[in-house]
């Protein structure tokens, strides 16, 4: 691939406007460099505040146990779960955006994968809160970990989905934070360089780790970033497979079928694209980056919504058909009483997520709606609330009523401190996420330059105005003879 | 410290680079290196530098991963200490997949870091010399260095003919924080180099 590698001219470009490489480095780089807006400050207070709340919980649960949650007999997974399963979810846009993209060689990628990365990191920090936490004796949450003790030395158990859920997370957090954090480096660099403040030019110089630029060392680094590419593609397929494996490898109606890994990554693509429209639409606002993070983006990225919200939907209703189709009573009496049924004690919840994740993404196949930032970004909402929805059901609906009806449990309602402790998460996440937009730059500026002379706006009309001559030489010539 | 004197030009336009890159080489003239804001593909051919093997040393660090990983839960479940989990086997292969692979990708992806960081002689805090503060912005920055048969004005005179604006002459210490990757850049062979066009 060379510098000057052609691009059709049917592709819209992807960054708008005359820019040259320094006017994008002003762009994405200005806002670091000027004091926070009051808006900013004002969410990130928000955020803080959310966090300590979320504290607070946590220091209930952890002091006086697990009896702060409203978990009981059968229910012995509820909000906790729910929660962790929708942050991995999320967790997955951002290193699909990064990695698959990157080898399917698609040039939009690159106006959003930063700021999609750093989501990922933040949200799989949110997610890994609810296991340990739901663990009760946070204290003793080294015992997941294979090192060698004085019990036996007992090892855990390599069999358990559990434990397989332990290494998928972790490898899948600092890999994830690597590929960030290493395409971070030259763009930490030209913040460094551009520096005028001391403690700044320091700062800097200390998180860049002293990238020159050098052409040897951009040579490794694309290779660095192929194969990160190439291994985080099997990675981020595998992290929702194996937490799918959490509830497909037991014996529970309603878990133990074998769609789950599929339908759990189409839905974790769903849910995770949804949340980098959310965020992407307000920092393209914010910051003023509409000429980078354009409305083709935006548009590529609800086709992503349509396409998997409609795998999650298939998936939903084949879940109905085999329900029915294999005359299993354990499974029909979940999938057709418990959850189908709108008047069921948790049908609403069914029918919500039926609703929010099947029916309301169908909206993208217009493409006037496509293209519309109201609707893409209360649609992003929508899809997020349907995708918890979908966690709450396959959960709840499933233990609510166990095999024997004398232990069947009470409606189960979340306790303040439940929901305050799903609140302080998003209190951690948007409090990362402001600190991100803040000081580092929320798009990758080098990436930008290196598509810029190829997808940039007024190189495209230029490049396309050459070819129209040459065609007109060309034409002329044939028709002189 | 040994102090060395280098000509420095700056570029705007990689579509000027190239062809001066290949005229300074073409002249005999060895390229300390040229730093670039952006990722600029076929420039490394184009100096002369050889492919990077990092891939391979990332390939080693994954199979040392699997090896690790199945050998030690093959070991603990087999003779350290052999649990009955429900009756089943005490060798399940297929169980072993999902922490074999995941291991895999954590050595081969953190190996490969460490590696690229330290070939690249890069860690939290180091300083180096940079020769233009625009080079991780707009600017392609080409350092010649000044040896015996390489003079300043010989090279300043090549850098201004080759398309360079901003040519100017640089003292510096030698050591790591220089580089060293002129050392490994062949000499100029036209059948070798592709410049774009």
């Amino acid at each position: 691939m060379s510098v000057l590698k052609y691009e059709s001219a049917v592709r819209p470009p992807l960054v708008d406007g005359h820019k040259t490489y320094h006017q994008v480095t002003e762009d994405i780089i200005k806002p670091i460099e000027v004091a926070p807006s009051r808006l900013w400050k004002i969410g990130f207070s928000i955020s803080v505040a959310l966090l300590l709340f979320g504290v607070y919980s946590v220091y209930r649960e952890v002091t006086y146990g697990i009896g702060q949650w409203n978990l009981n007999k059968t229910i012995g997974w509820g909000w906790d779960i729910t929660n962790f399963v929708w942050w991995v979810g999320i967790g997955h846009a951002g290193t699909l955006i990064s990695a698959i993209l990157l080898l399917f060689r698609q040039g939009w990628r690159t106006g959003v994968n930063r700021a999609a990365e750093a989501m990922t990191i933040f949200a799989v920090m949110c997610a890994g809160q609810f296991p340990i936490f739901h663990m009760g004796r946070v204290w003793m949450a080294f015992f997941v970990l294979p090192y060698p003790n004085s019990r036996g030395p007992l090892w855990v158990n390599f069999t358990s989905p559990l434990l397989w859920d332990v290494f998928a997370i972790s490898t899948y957090f600092t890999v994830s934070l690597l590929f960030w954090y290493t395409g971070l480096l030259p763009d930490l660099a030209t913040v460094r360089d551009r520096a005028k403040i001391k403690w700044r030019k320091r700062l800097y110089g200390l998180l860049s780790f002293g990238w020159t630029g050098s052409t040897k060392h951009w040579q490794r680094h694309e290779s660095l970033s192929l194969v990160l590419a190439g291994l985080s593609t099997p990675l981020v397929l595998s992290v929702h497979t194996i937490v799918s494996f959490d509830f497909a490898t037991s014996v529970i109606p309603g878990w133990h079928t074998t769609i789950f890994p599929p339908y759990f990554v189409a839905g974790a693509i769903f849910s995770g694209f949804a949340m980098v429209q959310t965020l992407m639409l307000v920092t393209r606002k914010v910051l003023n980056l509409q000429d980078y993070i354009t409305l083709e983006h935006i548009e590529v990225m609800n086709k992503v919504i349509v396409l998997t919200g409609s795998i999650v939907g298939v998936a939903y209703l084949t879940e109905l058909f085999m329900a029915w189709y294999s005359q299993n009573p354990y499974e029909g009496y979940t999938f057709w009483y418990s959850r189908a049924n709108l008047f069921s004690p948790y049908g609403w919840s069914y029918w919500g997520m039926m609703a929010c994740n099947v029916l309301s993404p169908q909206i993208f196949w217009f493409k006037k709606l496509r293209r519309n930032i109201t609707v893409t970004f209360f649609m992003s909402v929508i899809v997020n609330i349907g995708m918890w929805f979908e966690r709450f059901v396959i959960i709840v609906t499933s233990l609510y009523r166990d095999y024997v009806p004398s232990s069947w449990s009470y409606y189960y309602s979340p306790t303040i401190w439940e929901i305050g402790f799903y609140l302080g998460t998003f209190g951690l996440f948007f409090t990362c996420y402001f600190l991100f937009a803040k000081w580092f730059p929320v798009i990758a500026v080098a990436e930008i330059k290196h598509i810029l002379k190829r997808s940039g706006e007024s190189y495209k009309a230029e490049e396309q105005k050459v070819l129209e001559d040459k065609n007109l030489q060309e034409f002329e010539h044939v028709m002189a003879h | 410290m040994d102090v060395r004197k280098f000509v420095v030009g700056c570029f705007d336009d990689e579509k000027v680079l190239f062809p001066a890159v290949k005229q300074v080489r073409k002249a005999g003239f060895r390229i300390h290196d040229v730093y670039t804001p952006f990722p600029i593909h076929g420039l490394d051919k184009a100096m002369g530098l050889r492919e990077t093997s990092l891939h391979t040393a990332g390939f080693i660090y994954g199979i040392t991963g699997t090896t690790i990983a199945l050998s030690f839960m093959s070991w603990v479940f087999t003779s350290n200490w052999p649990l009955n989990i429900g009756g089943k086997p005490h060798l399940p292969l297929p169980a072993f997949i999902p922490v074999t692979f995941e291991f895999t990708v954590l050595c081969a992806a953190v190996g490969m870091v460490l590696t690229f960081c330290y070939l690249c002689q890069l860690a939290p805090g180091v300083k180096k010399h940079h020769f233009h503060a625009r080079a991780t912005d707009d600017k392609m920055v080409m350092v010649i260095e000044c040896t015996g048969p390489t003079t300043e004005a010989d090279a300043t005179a090549l850098l201004n003919a080759a398309g360079a604006h901003e040519v100017h002459t640089q003292i510096a210490e030698t050591g790591w924080w220089l580089g060293t990757y002129d050392k490994e850049q062949k000499l100029y062979d036209e059948s070798y180099v592709k410049v774009p066009h």
